[in-house]
């Protein structure tokens, strides 16, 4: 049935090489600056990454050629806006490989397409002495909402331990299946972290017991194809900016059928059919979820982000990135007192760190000044810190834009951070 | 804006060897600091006598900005007034967040701090000893914070 590419464990492709990389880099603005008189090395995509030339393009020919408000007029540039707008949720089912256009709700993000399952579904399906499985991995977008509905519920937060490499324990994870489970809401990858979680095995025990499955996949999707068929998970939300897309617009994927005996959460219009005073009856899917006037700026930047994408190619993306992992953790590893915290097998492109005597914020502020822009903290991930025994940790994250250059730039100045604090 | 006018060679020494650290028994009053953006974390004791700092120490885990500022607090406001350590207060946070505030005559080595004001998103480490500290000296139990 589908016409999506071949799964990537089929296939090894062939990594960008330096100077397709270097030609890239050309389509991103932001990167031709200097910070405080140092070439720009951006190290922080997993908090967000940036737009390409033909992203912000299209955001501005949306604004300058067919905005108007969407699902409305009939005049001229209300039918271009919703085309642009309704054009965007196709290419994002695309993009997913889902069944239906239906399928597909946009949101604000991440936080808010998990708050919405939580809210909606949730308010409709948990009850008291009922459970949600979580993991010891999740960033708080993943905890709070949750928590949130227990609380109202009367239900309980169950957690998956991790391991000191930060994989999910997968035995305790089955073990926690069970009659009281209503749902599984699980990181396809950890933010803080990195680990790629074993998803397919996740989704596939949870559905042996005919439990949902809800994958936070934020991280995810700038580096793993996604096929919401092939994983077979229930809801799959994700935000647009990591992606090399717009902030402020996320989707929803989620199972039809289960979409469809999902009452609405917001009120408003868009999302009804008709209103009277005694009653009202509510939209088909997915506008039931879409109440208000969308970011159709953003959705319309969102599809050229995912055009961008794959027209470079994921899997081509995600094979570099690999290289970039790969030499970030033997560089990272040579600077004395470092550690990596976080070793699972299967990784992201990302590398979270501590160094003995330096504090991550120290850091953050030293490479810095050196024109490196990485994130420290706690990266909305307290649980995993605890578990650590760490206050914060430094991270790096990149993206396909980034080259082995910018990663030896951030060792050298990480090993002038050590010495200053000898 | 050089790396030095922040880590200046006081604000490194207190970083490494933090000066009064560790915790007083009652009847000196504790005080907990958080800075939940970076999880600093601090306990300030003081000891009154009278109106009179006898003894103050610090304990807990942060940046380099913040252990140094503690550990400079400490040896700043020992055996001094509480209206004096509340006009030193507003000095050292004129220090911390005004660009053009000349240093005040009574802040010593705590003027080693001028630097931080070029990295605002740095002030809060800095002054969140100040706080913890008033909030000891009150004998407030609750934690406070720089949120």
């Amino acid at each position: 049935m589908s016409a999506h590419p071949a799964p990537r464990e089929a296939a090894v492709p062939a990594a960008l090489t330096p100077t397709e990389v270097e030609r890239l880099r050309a389509d991103f603005p932001v990167l031709a600056q200097r910070i405080h008189g140092h070439p720009l090395v951006y190290l922080d995509n997993g908090a967000s990454a940036h737009r390409p030339t033909s992203v912000l393009d299209a955001e501005r020919r949306y604004a300058e050629q067919m905005h108007s408000n969407v699902h409305r007029g009939v005049h001229t540039l209300s039918q271009r806006a919703t085309d642009a707008f309704e054009g965007a949720r196709e290419r994002v089912r695309r993009f997913l490989n889902a069944r239906s256009t239906k399928e597909i709700v946009f949101t604000r993000g991440t936080t808010e397409s998990i708050n919405l399952v939580a809210q909606a579904w949730g308010g409709a399906n948990l009850r008291a002495g009922d459970e949600v499985v979580i993991s010891w991995l999740e960033h708080h977008a993943n905890i709070v909402p949750w928590q949130m509905a227990c609380d109202r519920a009367g239900a309980r937060l169950r957690v998956v331990p991790i391991d000191r490499r930060g994989e999910l324990d997968l035995e305790a994870y089955r073990s926690m299946l069970g009659e009281r489970t209503k749902l599984v809401a699980i990181s396809h990858v950890s933010n803080a972290l990195g680990t790629v979680n074993p998803v397919r095995e996740i989704v596939a025990a949870a559905h042996a017991r005919g439990i949902p499955v809800l994958l936070d996949g934020a991280q995810a999707v700038p580096h793993v194809r996604i096929d919401v068929q092939a994983l077979d998970c229930d809801f799959y939300a994700f935000s647009g900016h990591k992606l090399y897309g717009p902030t402020g617009i996320g989707v929803l994927y989620g199972r039809e059928s289960i979409l469809e005996k999902t009452p609405p959460w917001q009120g408003g219009g868009d999302m009804i059919l008709t209103v009277s005073f005694e009653r009202t009856t509510y939209n088909q899917l997915p506008w039931k979820f879409e109440a208000g006037t969308p970011n159709m700026t953003g959705a319309v930047g969102l599809a050229a982000a995912l055009d961008y994408v794959d027209g470079i190619g994921l899997e081509r993306i995600a094979a570099w990135e690999h290289e970039l992992l790969e030499h970030a953790t033997a560089k990272l590893l040579a600077v004395p007192g470092l550690t990596i915290v976080g070793t699972a097998r299967e990784k992201a492109s990302l590398v979270s760190f501590v160094i003995d005597g330096v504090h991550p914020h120290d850091l953050g502020t030293i490479l810095d000044q050196s024109g490196i822009a990485i994130r420290t903290g706690h990266h909305c991930a307290m649980p995993v810190m605890e578990f650590f025994d760490v206050p914060a940790t430094a991270r790096a994250s990149f993206a396909f834009y980034n080259t082995k250059a910018e990663i030896d730039r951030l060792a050298a100045a990480l090993h002038d951070a050590r010495a200053m604090f000898a | 804006m050089d790396l030095k006018d922040l880590y200046r060679d006081v604000i490194l020494d207190h970083n490494k060897r933090p000066r009064n650290f560790g915790a007083l028994a009652p009847p000196a009053h504790p005080a907990r600091g958080h800075n939940p953006l970076c999880g600093d974390q601090l306990t300030v004791y003081v000891e009154l006598d009278g109106d009179v700092i006898r003894d103050v120490r610090f304990e807990g885990k942060g940046c380099a900005i913040s252990v140094a500022s503690a550990s400079l607090m400490t040896e700043a406001v020992k055996g001094r007034r509480r209206a004096d350590v509340a006009t030193l207060f507003q000095h050292v946070h004129d220090l911390l967040t005004l660009q053009e505030a000349p240093v005040a005559d009574d802040l010593g080595k705590l003027a080693a701090l001028q630097g931080v004001r070029e990295f605002p998103a740095r002030v809060k480490c800095a002054s969140l000893c100040w706080h913890t500290l008033n909030a000891a000296l009150d004998g407030a139990a609750a934690p406070v914070s720089t949120e």
